[in-house]
């Protein structure tokens, strides 16, 4: 008696192991598991507050080292020829869905009303560093553009090329876009922004994971839905590895 | 042979929902650890700063999936915690609500008296399980009143507490737990503690006490008593 069951229990816990690998390997457990976090972003979106602000933090509790990851200095000659004469000619384009198209220099950019926010990053993977940024509010930006009355979500377009050929860009709606740390910023802790942190302009969306921080930004295009662009599903990660949308849980 | 009706409805299927579940958290939980394997204390915490405590990453067995994928281990964890919360939520509510909590888990101060306890001691020392009849011993009900009040609460707790989203709606969490890292490095603590009292006291005392009944009574809900034997 006992020893069946314990073979059954022993046979049970084998079967059980590869089991969630075959079940992670299933593209309909795999949408029943993914309802979960559509569910996390539609609870902190209907129960939250959602102008609430991020933690800001005081000079002194910031990291001593800022740390750099994912693209530390974006390939090719353009690029380096931009980073030589210290962005003098890099230019944002705004488009897509918008009245008035831009293109904007650093220094138009740097001479619009600022944001300085001493706020805290943290990476998917779990670390966290505290860092002070200097920015335009994306809102200005926005504002400036003029949003067309069908434009859903803002897509940050990326001078850094990922393995496969494949650009850096990231996504997010209308409700983070116009919230008030929002900002695209170019100083980090008092000076310009380092390469390996995004130079010259990289975005801050402080209630979501780091990989929604975009860096090396040249093109924000508004847009009625993300299915057209890249991969479809709204960020590199999202399309390469399968990361959520929504990275604020 | 007298059978004794001794777990309800109720908190059988808890308690199967929860093992599911916190075994699948632990496992896809490590996953997620395996992408940064070092823990800080404070606000915040990264390669270049003090760990206290680094690791090399968790062998494919012991994760879910068994092959390094962040965003799978994140997946199945935030799938299951919503589980674990919802079952822990129905559990504790229907357990004040029936008498349960009351009459089987809350310790009165006889029971937490230094002869009491240490009776209690000698007695599982002895191996006898039992305590008095079917209520539970003092120091079974302070191992489930640790994990049903403290150790899953706090897995939950200090879970919301690294989603940035949350800190924003919730700044009072990050304040709770002493940042973000902190609630981090205590999340890890705490899950390795529920495996404690997995693999340390739950598991070694249902062997000693009698597997084959324990098991069938939170299945089935009733536990068997020979003739002649105390309950």
């Amino acid at each position: 008696m006992i020893l069946s069951r314990r073979s059954i229990l022993l046979g049970g816990a084998a079967l059980a192991l590869p089991g969630c690998d075959r079940m992670n390997a299933s593209p309909a457990f795999r949408r029943v598991l993914g309802l979960a976090e559509q569910g996390n972003f539609a609870v902190q979106r209907s129960l939250a507050d959602r102008m609430a602000l991020a933690k800001e933090f005081s000079p002194d509790q910031r990291s001593p080292v800022f740390r750099a990851n994912g693209t530390r200095r974006p390939a090719g000659a353009a690029y380096t020829a931009h980073e030589a004469n210290g962005f003098a000619d890099w230019r944002v384009k705004i488009d897509g869905l918008v009245a008035r198209p831009q293109a904007l220099s650093l220094a138009e950019i740097r001479a619009m009303p600022s944001r300085t926010q001493i706020t805290r990053h943290d990476c998917v993977e779990g670390w966290s560093a505290i860092g002070e940024w200097t920015g335009v509010p994306l809102k200005l930006l926005l504002d400036l553009a003029g949003l067309a009355r069908d434009a859903r979500y803002i897509v940050f377009h990326c001078a850094d090329v990922m393995t496969g050929g494949k650009p850096y860009y990231e996504s997010i709606d209308l409700i983070d876009a116009f919230h008030p740390q929002t900002i695209l910023a170019w100083n980090l802790n008092g000076k310009p922004l380092p390469v390996g942190n995004g130079a010259p302009l990289r975005l801050r969306v402080e209630r979501q994971l780091g990989y929604k921080q975009a860096k090396y930004i040249e093109r924000i295009e508004a847009v009625a839905d993300l299915s057209s662009i890249h991969g479809g599903k709204g960020g590199y990660w999202e399309d390469d590895a399968g990361y959520q949308w929504y990275a604020g849980i | 042979m007298t059978r004794f009706y001794r777990h309800r409805l109720p908190t059988r299927l808890w308690h199967w929902i929860n093992a599911v579940s916190v075994i699948i958290l632990f496992m896809s939980g490590l996953m997620i650890f395996n992408a940064h394997p070092r823990l800080y204390w404070g606000q915040y915490g990264a390669n270049f700063d003090a760990a206290w405590l680094e690791l090399p990453r968790f062998p494919g067995w012991m994760t879910i999936p068994s092959h390094y994928s962040l965003s799978d281990g994140r997946l199945w964890h935030f799938a299951f915690a919503w589980v674990l919360a919802f079952a822990l939520t129905f559990n504790l509510v229907t357990m004040i609500l029936n008498g349960h909590f009351r009459k089987d888990i809350a310790l009165s101060p006889k029971e937490l008296s230094p002869t009491r306890l240490i009776e209690d001691l000698k007695a599982h020392g002895k191996g006898d399980f039992h305590g008095s009849g079917l209520a539970y011993n003092p120091f079974q009900k302070i191992f489930y009143g640790l994990v049903l009040f403290i150790l899953l609460p706090g897995m939950i707790f200090t879970g919301l507490t690294m989603s940035p989203g949350m800190n924003a709606a919730w700044p009072w969490l990050v304040d709770v737990f002493g940042g973000r890292q902190s609630a981090r490095s205590l999340h890890f603590i705490m899950a390795w503690g529920l495996m404690l009292f997995l693999f340390g006291v739950h598991l070694p005392a249902l062997v000693l006490a009698g597997p084959v009944n324990h098991i069938r009574s939170m299945i089935t809900g009733w536990y068997r008593v020979a003739p002649g034997d105390t309950p």
